[in-house]
C-alpha cells in the first residue's frame, strides 16, 4: 500500500506557512498549470479524477463545480468550508495550521474553473490558531502576486476573506453556512435552488470541503490519472485523511489511500489503548451509525461502509474499547444533536430531543425495555423528511446502537447495571 | 458619522467601531459583517454582549436590534450574561469522554469552587462543557480563552487553572 504522503506532504515544514517556503515545494505550480487550461478543462479533469466530497456528503467535486451557470452577470462566489465540526473530526484543522497555501491554492483553482473572483473560507470560531495562520498566509499571497487582481501574472482577479463562524455545528451543511456567512442565524434553506446557482449573497456559489480543495490542487498537478490510481476503484479515489481518535495508542491524523481497511489503521496508531479489546468503532464521525469489532477488516471507502449501512462521512474513526458503555457513548453523541438541532424543523428538533430523553432514562437506571423499544420507534422517523440532514445524521448513532448493541442492553436493564460506573484513567497512570 | 456610527460610539471604543467598518469592503452586504462584528464588539465589552453592545452593533450595521439579538442567541460563542476573565471551554464529546473528560470537568470545578456557567467571585474564571473543539487526538483537552490545551490530566489542568490571573 502506497505512504506517500500528498495532502500531509507539508505537516511538519513549517516553512511552507511562507508563499516563498510553499513555491519551493513545488507550491502554486498547481494553480500555474489551471491557469494555462480553459476553465472547462480544469473542471473535466478534477470530473475524471473521481474526486468526492471530503466534508461528509461525498458529492463528486468536478460535478458541482459543473453546475454553476457560465454565462450570468451575477457575481460568483466559492466558499470553503472549514467549519469542521463533527465530533472526532480533526484533520482540517492540521491541513490549515501546517499548509494554508495547499488550501489557497486549491481555492483559486476552484474560482478559475467556475469564473469566481471571490472565496470565502468559512472557519469555525473556535479555530482562532488555524484562522491566525490562515489570515497571515492570505496577506502573503496578496503581497507575493498569488491574490488579488493579477493572480500569477494571468489577469485573473480573485480575492479571498477569512469569515470567522460563533460557534454552531449546522453551519457545516452548507446552506446554514451560507445563511451565517450573510450574518444570520445558521439556519439551513429549502432546496432547491442549489447553491450553485443561487447561493452566497443570491450568487452562484460553490461550497467544498477543505480537504476536497486540497485534492483539486494536486489533481491539476498530476492529473487525474494519477489520483485515479490510489483507491478502491473508480467510484472511490485518491489520498484520504483519517482522523483517529478514542481508545487507540496514538491517536491522529493519518494519511492512506481511500479504501484502506479499517484494521490496518487501527495497527498503523499502534493498536488499541493499553492492549485492550476492540468493542465498537465509528468510521465517519459523530453521524455514522457505530461498527462492531467483527467488522474490523471493512474497507474505508464511501460505497463499502453505505453497503455495510454507515458511512465515510468526514473519516473521523472513533474507536471504543471493551470498557465502553455504548449506551453513555451513544448519548454523549444524541446530546450533542439535539443541542445543535437548529429547530425549524418539527422531526428534527423534537426527535433529537426525544433520543436523548429516552437515553438518558435507560442510562440513569430509571428506565426499562420498554423504552428502548420505543427508542427503536422514534428512530425511523427523525431522519429524512427535514430540510437538512442533521435529524439524518442525528438517528445514525442510535440506530447502530439499537441494531447492534440491544441484547446488551437489555442483559444490563435485567441485571439493573445502568448507571454503568465510568472508567476512570488517570489513577492509572494512564496519561503519564 | 452615520447617525448609527454616532449611537454605537456611546457604547462601543473608537478602535471597535474603526475596525468594523473596515470590514466593509469585504462583502457585499452590510449584514455579512454581522458575526466578525459581534466577535469585535464582545471583545471590546469584556467577553460578553451586554444589550447595550448588541443595540450598538445593529445600529452600525443599519439593522433591526433583534435581528442582531436573534443572531446572538443562535451561536454558543456568543454570551449574555458576564464571564470570567478567562473562559474555560471543556470538550466533553465522545473522544474526550472517552480519554476522561469527565475527571477534567470535575477537577476544574473543584478548583474553581464554582457551577458550571457561574463565575468565581474575584470575577477571575468561568467555565461551560462544551461541544467537540476538534482536538480529538489530544483528548482531554480544553480551550482557555483563545489557547487550547491538550492532553490533559487532572494534575495539569489543576496547574493550568491556578496560574490564570
Amino acid at each position: 500500500m502506497s505512504t506517500e504522503r500528498v495532502l500531509m506532504r507539508n505537516v511538519g515544514r513549517p516553512e511552507a506557512l511562507t508563499v516563498r517556503g510553499y513555491r519551493e515545494g513545488g507550491g502554486y505550480d498547481a494553480l500555474a498549470k489551471a491557469l494555462r487550461l480553459q476553465p472547462e478543462e480544469v473542471i473535466e479533469e478534477v470530473k475524471r479524477s473521481g474526486l468526492r466530497g471530503r466534508g461528509g456528503a461525498g458529492f463528486p467535486c468536478g460535478a458541482k463545480w459543473s453546475f454553476v451557470p457560465r454565462q450570468t452577470p451575477k457575481p460568483k462566489y466559492i466558499v470553503c468550508n472549514a467549519d469542521e465540526s463533527e465530533p472526532g473530526t480533526f484533520k482540517d484543522r492540521l491541513l490549515m495550521e501546517h499548509d494554508p497555501h495547499q488550501l489557497i491554492e486549491g481555492c483559486i483553482i476552484a474560482g478559475w474553473a467556475v469564473g469566481a473572483n471571490t472565496t470565502y473560507i468559512y472557519i469555525r470560531g473556535e479555530y482562532t490558531k488555524a484562522a491566525a495562520i490562515l489570515e497571515s498566509a492570505v496577506r502573503d499571497a496578496y503581497d507575493s502576486g498569488v491574490l488579488g487582481t493579477n493572480v500569477l501574472g494571468s489577469g485573473f482577479r480573485h480575492d479571498m476573506v477569512v469569515h470567522r463562524g460563533a460557534g454552531a455545528y449546522i453551519c457545516g451543511e452548507e446552506t446554514g453556512m451560507l445563511e451565517s456567512l450573510e450574518g444570520k442565524r445558521g439556519q439551513p434553506r429549502v432546496k432547491p435552488p442549489f447553491p450553485a446557482v443561487v447561493g452566497a449573497f443570491g450568487c452562484p456559489t460553490v461550497i467544498n470541503n477543505v480537504e476536497t480543495l486540497c485534492c483539486a490542487t494536486h489533481i491539476l498537478l498530476r492529473g487525474a490519472d494519477w489520483f485515479k490510481s490510489i483507491g478502491t476503484d473508480e467510484r472511490n479515489t485518491g489520498p484520504k485523511l483519517y482522523a483517529i481518535s478514542g481508545h487507540v495508542e496514538r491517536p491522529g491524523t493519518y494519511e492512506y489511500p481511500i479504501g484502506v481497511p479499517f484494521q490496518t489503521l487501527l495497527d498503523g496508531c499502534g493498536g488499541m489503548y493499553r492492549g485492550r479489546e476492540l468493542k465498537a468503532f465509528i468510521p465517519g464521525g459523530a453521524s455514522a451509525p457505530m461498527m462492531k469489532a467483527s467488522d474490523r477488516g471493512i474497507k474505508m471507502d464511501f460505497d463499502t461502509l453505505a453497503k455495510a449501512g454507515s458511512m465515510l462521512g468526514s473519516a473521523a474513526v472513533i474507536v471504543m474499547d471493551e470498557t465502553t458503555c455504548m449506551v453513555r457513548a451513544t448519548l454523549r453523541l444524541a446530546k450533542f444533536f439535539a443541542h445543535e438541532s437548529c429547530g425549524q424543523c418539527t422531526p428534527c428538533r423534537e426527535g433529537t430531543n426525544w433520543m436523548k430523553i429516552l437515553l438518558q432514562r435507560i442510562h440513569s437506571g430509571q428506565g426499562s425495555e420498554a423504552d428502548l423499544d420505543l427508542l427503536a420507534r422514534v428512530v425511523p422517523n427523525v431522519g429524512g423528511i427535514s430540510l437538512c440532514a442533521l435529524g439524518d445524521a442525528a438517528q445514525g448513532p442510535v440506530r447502530s446502537l439499537v441494531d447492534k448493541f440491544s441484547d446488551e442492553i437489555r442483559e444490563n436493564l435485567r441485571a439493573g447495571r445502568y448507571p454503568t460506573p465510568a472508567p476512570r484513567y488517570f489513577d492509572q497512570g494512564a496519561a503519564a | 458619522m452615520t447617525s448609527g456610527q454616532r449611537a454605537a460610539s456611546e457604547v462601543l471604543p473608537e478602535s471597535a467601531i474603526e475596525e468594523i467598518l473596515a470590514l466593509k469592503p469585504k462583502y457585499p452586504t452590510l449584514e455579512a459583517l454581522t458575526l466578525p462584528a459581534l466577535h469585535i464588539a464582545q471583545r471590546a465589552s469584556g467577553g460578553w454582549l451586554p444589550e447595550s453592545a448588541i443595540e450598538a452593533v445593529a445600529h452600525l450595521l443599519e439593522l433591526p436590534v433583534a435581528r442582531v439579538a436573534g443572531v446572538v442567541s443562535f451561536y454558543d460563542m456568543y454570551h449574555v450574561r458576564p464571564v470570567g476573565r478567562h473562559r474555560i471551554r471543556v470538550c466533553t464529546n465522545l473522544s474526550c469522554q472517552l480519554r476522561g473528560s469527565g475527571e477534567i470537568l470535575e477537577t476544574i470545578g473543584q478548583e474553581l469552587g464554582v457551577d458550571e456557567g457561574q463565575v468565581t467571585s474575584d470575577g477571575r474564571c468561568s467555565f461551560v462543557q462544551f461541544e467537540c473543539l476538534g482536538s480529538c487526538d489530544t483528548a482531554p483537552m480544553i480551550m482557555v480563552d483563545d489557547d487550547y490545551h491538550e492532553n490533559l490530566t487532572p494534575e495539569r489542568v489543576r496547574q493550568i487553572v491556578r496560574e490564570l490571573k
